[in-house]
């Protein structure tokens, strides 16, 4: 009885992981940054907020991430596809400017890709 | 600087806004900017500085407010912004106050796994059997919950957060290893009777050391980590915090921030140049070797251009500053170098993507494995249940994972700084490292690309014939003529009036000198003035077959003899070609030139594959048909007229760095006018990429070989789990060890100074 019930456990937790991770809805934060607002991101505990992000097409943002997470981790936001990458200064506002790019996906990520955001362009 | 920063850290590092005053003037104003500005919510202290007409504001304050406070009360305020240095030092004060942060936490928790290991060991009771054990060991599960809140709690503030976010980390993996060795332990503190006797073990020294390690491991990469990243350092600290001022006739120390377009500054002898400018007085040798790896200064005087962060050696000079702050190049070239050292490398796209979903893999992983010895296990099972869900999750390392390319990146794009080799991305330095072909124009790569004269020979006097043929060129802007008058002019002899002067295109010149007819052109040129020229004829061929171009005088329908000019090959070509054969490159050269010419200085350069005759725009096709064959194709040029066979390339070189488009659009750029930055760029390109393989083949194999160990595949031969403590251990040094090999890059020299 006991096994079986562990074992149930087990499984109920992997198909948690699956769906919780990687299947299920991903409920963001979403926040669009028209070209005057300034849009602070908050970069602590291992994650981005907001971690979705909505620029207008075509034209060029600045986004102003807040790193208030001293660990290594965090001392880099790369946005690959874009070629753009700052370094973070702690406990302050580092300004990121995003050139005007294609209506697409941008995912951002520090160098470990452990800090994961997306960058919405349309 | 040193009192900047004092202020800075007795309030704590808090903000400081400090900001450029204008039309403050008595001690009137400065009381009425201070009042205003208490107005502004947030404000603790606010001070003007009437000497340098500045304000500084303490407290978490908006920056707009400030200045619309001080506009209000009818001055003007712009906001100083902190210069890259300063930002730097506060960075660095963060980076020492997060590791002594980590070695603190870390001594506390080993402080309390430690000794509890070592019981363990020495006297192996760390069962609960009785009441009294019940309640000892209750007291030590409290302990090593403060452990966990106390000297992890970040990683399990980190793990929620990230689970709401539907995201998991390496956070996630500690706090779930951790968490559960401890909530077991408890369990079995608290009902024993639950369990089989042989199960009633606990494990909160595993808790304690693991998040000990773990924190000595992350100490351990913020120090490694701070070394990474010292060729930016370096060529920050080639500049003053302070610059001399010119004002009102007064020569004022100003910080470098405040320097303005246009401000007149001085330098002493042996101080840095602090902006870029142009000098207005005085003369002076400069150093710039840190630039562009020029080793013997150079000569300024007035006119003359000078590069912020180069040294001024002997002289005092008076500059107007033409460029200051991001503008400078050294700023550029830090900015870039910085931009380099954080972009990806292509050769990291499988390591990204399964760092992307390792976390969540490794967790599921550790459940199976947990379910395997569950089922299936010897006795204890419970016991071996937990230690293997405990290790899985600990050994499981997705920073070494992440880190492995980072790193090299950033030690080797760094040390290409150091050497004048920036390079513009990481797919630049992927690129370059596997390059098969690197074609080379000739001109101002292999040749300095000013023609020189050569040879001069005549039955007469040599230097009055010189001087004839200067004085009948010195009108003509043709680059041969120029190679004669300069010639002369060496020799220091007097040029004499011209006249009737008539250039015969693709022919020659004539003119008349001292009465004297002069005739200077090629064969053709002789022929149509029907001057004899057999007797200089086969000395005119040995001199083209040196990759001379040779040139018939004659004086008076007579012929007076031969000169020759060529544009000489730079002094460390032909080592530098023979490096880049050495690296295995096929090396062709391109140039416009006749293909004798070409083919004589491809000769004595070692190069035997010549592309002459060639129009700008052929270049670029050249390199599309090279890599339609096959090749990887990089061009090295001096970035002015052959950009567009730059831009084709897999790699771009651009030599010498003599215009900002080159830094623009090259792949790499070389400071140093000379081909051996390309050898110097390719071989720091193949030693980062065998580094990167390296970290990402440690990584691999590290997770590969110890996730199956922690679950236990090797229980059958040894008998025994993998402890989780000792999981630990090997977590916390995989991303150590990482950054370390990583660092082993700044050892990297290139191999010129063998060859020379």
């Amino acid at each position: 009885m006991l096994t079986l019930l562990v074992n149930l456990a087990g499984l109920l937790l992997i198909a948690a992981i699956v769906w919780w991770f990687w299947l299920g809805p991903k409920r963001h934060t979403a926040e669009t940054v028209s070209g005057s607002d300034t849009l602070q991101i908050l970069v602590k505990d291992g994650v981005y907020e907001p971690d979705r992000i909505r620029l207008p097409a075509g034209s060029e943002a600045t986004l102003h991430f807040r790193r208030e997470d001293a660990s290594p981790c965090a001392e880099y936001v790369l946005f690959p596809d874009l070629e753009v990458s700052a370094q973070l200064a702690v406990n302050r506002d580092t300004e990121v400017h995003i050139p005007a790019a294609e209506p697409g996906e941008y995912p951002f990520t520090c160098q470990m890709q452990m800090y994961r955001g997306t960058l919405v362009v349309e | 600087m040193a009192e900047h920063v004092k202020h800075e850290s007795h309030h704590d590092g808090g903000p400081q806004h400090r900001f450029q005053l204008e039309g403050v003037s008595c001690a009137g104003c400065v009381r009425k900017i201070e009042s205003a500005l208490q107005s502004v919510p947030g404000v603790e202290d606010a001070r003007v500085n009437l000497g340098d007409r500045t304000l500084a504001v303490e407290g978490d304050v908006d920056a707009a407010a400030c200045v619309a406070a001080v506009e209000s009360a009818g001055y003007g305020a712009e906001e100083i912004r902190a210069s890259e240095r300063e930002l730097r030092e506060q960075q660095r004060a963060e980076e020492q106050r997060h590791y002594r942060q980590l070695l603190w936490r870390s001594g506390l928790a080993l402080g309390l796994g430690l000794p509890l290991m070592a019981w363990g060991l020495v006297t192996g009771e760390m069962m609960v059997d009785s009441p009294m054990q019940q309640l000892v060991w209750g007291a030590v599960g409290l302990l090593a919950l403060g452990v966990l809140v106390f000297c992890g709690g970040h990683f399990f503030s980190g793990a929620l957060r990230a689970f709401r976010h539907h995201n998991a980390n390496m956070d996630t993996l500690i706090a779930l290893g951790t968490g559960t060795a401890w909530i077991f332990s408890m369990l079995v503190v608290a009902v024993p009777q639950l369990l089989p006797e042989a199960a009633r073990h606990v494990y909160f020294e595993a808790s304690a050391m693991i998040i000990g390690l773990i924190n000595l491991g992350q100490a351990l990469e913020v120090r490694a980590r701070g070394r990474t990243s010292a060729a930016v350092e370096k060529l920050l600290q080639l500049q003053d915090p302070t610059a001399r001022v010119v004002r009102d006739g007064n020569e004022v120390d100003i910080p470098l921030e405040q320097v303005q377009v246009g401000d007149r500054l001085r330098v002493r002898p042996g101080e840095k140049i602090p902006v870029d400018g142009r000098v207005l007085e005085g003369h002076s040798l400069v150093d710039e070797s840190m630039l562009t790896g020029e080793p013997l200064p150079v000569k300024k005087i007035e006119g003359d251009d000078l590069t912020a962060g180069t040294l001024n050696k002997n002289g005092s000079l008076l500059f107007e500053a033409e460029k200051i702050g991001a503008d400078t190049r050294l700023a550029q070239i830090i900015e870039m170098v910085k931009n380099a050292q954080s972009s990806r490398v292509p050769i990291a796209h499988l390591a990204d993507q399964i760092a992307a979903i390792f976390v969540p893999a490794v967790m599921i992983i550790a459940i199976v494995a947990a379910l395997v010895w569950f089922n299936w296990g010897p006795d204890p099972r419970a016991v071996h249940t937990l230690v293997v869900l405990t290790s899985v999750l600990i050994i499981a390392c997705p920073c070494a994972l992440g880190l492995a390319t980072p790193m090299s990146v950033m030690v080797g794009v760094g040390k290409g700084a150091e050497y004048g080799v920036l390079v513009r991305n990481g797919k630049a330095l992927q690129r370059a490292s596997d390059l098969t072909t690197l074609v080379v124009d000739k001109t101002g790569t292999l040749t300095e690309g000013a023609p020189k004269l050569t040879d001069i020979e005549t039955d007469g006097d040599a230097d009055a014939l010189l001087t004839l043929l200067a004085s009948l060129e010195q009108g003509s802007e043709h680059p041969l003529a120029e190679a004669v008058v300069a010639a002369a002019r060496d020799k220091k002899l007097q040029v004499k009036p011209v006249e009737d002067f008539e250039a015969i295109t693709a022919h020659g010149v004539r003119g008349k000198v001292d009465g004297k007819t002069v005739l200077l052109g090629n064969r053709k040129l002789m022929q149509r003035e029907e001057v004899a020229i057999d007797a200089w004829h086969e000395r005119a061929e040995a001199l083209a077959d040196l990759g001379r171009t040779a040139m018939y005088a004659a004086v008076d329908g007579e012929a007076a003899g031969l000169i020759a000019v060529a544009d000489p090959i730079r002094d460390d070509a032909k080592v530098a070609i023979a490096r880049l054969l050495r690296l295995g490159l096929r090396v062709e050269m391109l140039t416009g030139d006749s293909s004798a010419t070409a083919e004589a200085v491809a000769q004595q350069l070692g190069i035997d594959r010549v592309h002459a005759d060639l129009l700008p725009e052929d270049k670029e096709k050249i390199v599309g048909e090279l890599q339609q064959q096959g090749q990887r194709v990089g061009m090295a040029g001096d970035g002015i007229n052959d950009a567009p066979a730059l831009a084709r390339a897999d790699v771009g070189f651009a030599i010498g760095a003599g215009t900002d488009v080159a830094i623009e659009t090259a792949d790499v750029t070389l400071m140093r006018s000379s081909l051996h930055g390309v050898a110097d760029a390719i071989e720091l390109s193949r030693a980062t990429l065998r580094n990167i393989k390296q970290n990402l083949f440690g990584a691999f194999i590290y997770n590969t070989l110890g996730i199956p160990i922690a679950a236990g595949v090797l229980y059958p031969l040894t008998g025994a789990l993998l402890s989780p403590v000792i999981a630990g251990a090997a977590m916390a040094f995989s991303s150590v060890t990482v950054v370390t090999n990583a660092n082993r890059l700044r050892f990297f020299k290139p191999t010129e100074e063998e060859a020379a």
